[in-house]
């Protein structure tokens, strides 16, 4: 049932922020929106009513890491998309392996200086 | 620039679209609890900051646009992607605001009413967002 709630919260939100990325001008403006913290507030409410704050808390440090991650991925996309030569798909799909890899780094320091 | 917004963009688009990100948002919250489940909350928050409907919203907006330009009897991809890049462009910014977003309730849900900190946090994302826009706008 858990499952079920964080789906449709999830789906929501995302929801939500990508209309009003769909609505509002200029393009760079409504870009902003493509970046927004969607998926992390519906995880962090979930996680505040299961296991408490300071577990929530512990999942928004690991998301200040992983998000330079974001910031590398989308300029990447950027410079790549303005040449005009790769279609948007592609390109978004392949970035990801950038936010993967900041996002490994990321886990590997956090799990590290835990030890 | 002030930021406007277009209502009528949305007769444009198809009902499929919103389908999609809506399976999308679901699937990758529903991903990133499973994560955390297994490998627990530091490991899980990695997922907070996924492109979770990037690739999505890009190739729509790149559709969109080639659409709209071969309505108009012009036939060419490139602008297509360039207003995707420009998209992309506006969420580097939105990306460093996510940064702050982390930080406020990183250090926010210990401290405040969980609620309180949460909307904390999602106005400071939209505040500092908005600002690098402008100050980005303003530079030219």
């Amino acid at each position: 049932m858990e499952l079920v709630w964080r789906f449709l919260l999830g789906g929501a939100i995302v929801s939500a922020f990508a209309l009003v990325g769909d609505v509002v001008r200029p393009k760079r403006f409504a870009g902003l929106f493509s970046a927004a913290p969607s998926v992390a507030l519906a995880t962090l409410a979930l996680t505040v009513a299961k296991d408490g704050p300071l577990v929530s808390s512990i999942e928004a440090r690991s998301m200040v890491l992983s998000s330079v991650g974001f910031i590398f991925y989308a300029y990447t996309v950027q410079r790549v998309l303005a040449s005009g030569r790769s279609p948007a798909i592609w390109v978004s799909m392949a970035a990801l392996t950038i936010w993967a890899l900041v996002a490994l780094t990321a886990g590997v320091l956090l799990t590290w200086s835990r030890a | 620039m002030i930021p406007t917004v277009d209502v009528g963009a949305l007769r444009q688009a198809h009902w499929y679209q919103f389908l999609v990100r809506f399976v999308l948002g679901g699937a990758v919250t529903v991903g990133t609890g499973l994560v955390a489940r297994h490998w627990g909350p530091l490991i899980g928050g990695l997922f907070l900051s996924f492109p979770a409907i990037f690739p999505a919203s890009a190739s729509l907006l790149e559709q969109h646009q080639t659409e709209k330009k071969q309505r108009a009897g012009i036939c060419c991809r490139r602008r297509g992607r360039k207003a995707a890049a420009l998209d992309a462009a506006g969420a580097v910014l939105g990306g460093c605001g996510l940064i702050v977003f982390g930080l406020v309730a990183w250090f926010g849900l210990p401290a405040l009413a969980p609620g309180g900190a949460l909307l904390l946090a999602a106005t400071t994302w939209l505040v500092v967002a908005i600002s690098l826009w402008w100050i980005r706008h303003a530079r030219g």
